[in-house]
């Protein structure tokens, strides 16, 4: 399989690279429209402030490239809140590419809601095998609402979409690649798909 | 439910772990990486390393380390010790690190803590706070592993680095490290309450109960432990089964 993760400085791609490696998984780092449109899947990690990465997905043209893409594509965490229209962090446009909008946290909570909780409400693929209230590592000050593509929901302290679907998008809020054998399952059903 | 994180801490001096008794006389207690697995295994929640080498040579082996760790373990993992430029934070978070804790050098340079937030995301900025109580100055922030008083009150350093962009705080109280006596129970409670991201408790560990009260009386965040994990005074499982039936939500 033609595995390409996207490079565009993303502070967590060789968690994500090694999470592969523990999979037997070879993964390309790239930024090269040629090599991610040839690809069978995309993964598109993220940690960071969004409108710096947004800045950097513009200086590689990815802003244009990655909408069209047709492949099955995995967002993760800062990932996930790109592929959406706009993010309240620095009241950034975004992708656009999922027609949801992300929102900081309005809690007493602490922020970021970082930590293992949990999912439910799964959907398949994405979450074949796994059962409701698994346990998965967040760390994220901004969120996803529930919506119509929403396909995992974990709750601080009101439910928000741990995963979404659409199309061949699919974006999990939490980090798959430190979310131990619940994790490695997620990523095995994203590169069985 | 978001649950309470139990957190070994693992002191890195060439290469091995290592743990100092109130900051002195440390024991050799293991591989790193072998000893990060098992606690995976174990249901630790995160793990933290702290390269306690002095010099710049060894640092870079420290570095190698992370990426090692990071191509075995499957949990998130904080690394710090040292950590003085935005380039080291760089270096540790390219080899896989999830979070870098700043200690000293945000003490000297508070800006360091607001441009690695801007460059890198808080979520990736802890920042650890070592304070100790006189009777005479109160709870006052400690640098260079504790060995220097600051003029900072422990609450409104607390306070101003998480306005800098910290993500978490990790307070070490040195009054209770290596006593095996309990966590500092009041000071933890105030900056768990005095700041709006997640506070690690450090420093005391010594009994189950010790974890129950300091999730329950002072809303620590998560609960940081190192001899008595890498001795096996107290195994993980049964510290999360005698967490869960007092009534905290832990990973089970």
């Amino acid at each position: 399989m033609n595995l390409v993760i996207v490079d565009y400085k993303a502070g967590n791609v060789q968690s994500v690279l090694f999470a592969l490696e523990r999979l037997g998984v070879q993964a390309t780092l790239s930024s090269e429209a040629e090599v991610i449109k040839a690809a069978d899947k995309v993964i598109f990690p993220g940690v960071g402030e969004a409108s710096s990465a947004m800045a950097e997905l513009r200086a590689r043209n990815l802003d244009k490239l990655l909408p069209t893409l047709e492949q099955p594509f995995f967002g993760v965490c800062l990932g996930m809140q790109l592929l959406c229209q706009h993010s309240e962090e620095n009241d950034t446009e975004t992708l656009g590419i999922i027609p949801e909008k992300v929102l900081r946290f309005q809690t007493d909570l602490k922020v970021p809601h970082m930590g293992w909780n949990q999912l439910h409400h799964l959907q398949t693929p994405l979450f074949e095998g796994l059962q409701e209230q698994e346990y998965v590592y967040f760390v994220h000050s901004y969120y996803v609402p529930l919506g119509e593509h929403t396909i995992a929901q974990a709750s601080y302290p009101e439910p928000f979409s741990a995963a979404l679907q659409y199309k061949n998008f699919y974006a999990a809020q939490f980090h798959p690649e430190k979310s131990g054998p619940a994790g490695s399952r997620i990523l095995q059903n994203f590169l069985a798909l | 439910m978001l649950t309470k994180r139990i957190v070994p801490c693992l002191d890195i001096k060439n290469g091995r772990c290592v743990k100092g008794i109130q900051f002195e006389n440390i024991r050799d207690a293991g591989d790193p990486v072998q000893l990060a697995a098992w606690y995976a295994e174990q249901g630790a929640d995160e793990l933290v390393f702290l390269d306690i080498t002095a010099t710049n040579e060894e640092r870079k082996t420290f570095a190698a380390l992370v990426r090692d760790i990071a191509r075995h373990i499957d949990i998130p993992f904080t690394v710090g010790g040292g950590i003085g430029a935005v380039a080291d934070v760089e270096l540790l978070l390219q080899a896989g690190a999830d979070k870098v804790s700043v200690n000293s050098s945000a003490i000297r340079h508070p800006k360091l803590v607001a441009e690695l937030a801007n460059r890198f995301g808080s979520q990736c900025v802890t920042v650890a706070i070592d304070t100790k109580y006189t009777e005479a100055t109160g709870w006052k922030v400690y640098s260079r592993a504790g060995t220097v008083e600051t003029e900072h009150a422990t609450v409104d350093w607390a306070r101003k680095v998480t306005e800098l962009g910290a993500g978490e705080i990790l307070l070490t109280s040195m009054n209770n490290d290596g006593t095996k006596a309990g966590f500092a129970l009041d000071i933890t409670g105030e900056v768990a309450r005095a700041v709006s991201v997640p506070v690690i408790a450090s420093g005391g560990a010594g009994t189950m109960q010790h974890f129950a009260d300091v999730f329950h009386q002072a809303s620590a965040d998560a609960a940081l432990a190192a001899s008595l994990f890498h001795f096996r005074e107290l195994e993980i499982p049964v510290l999360k089964g005698f967490l869960k039936e007092q009534g905290v939500d832990v990973r089970v």
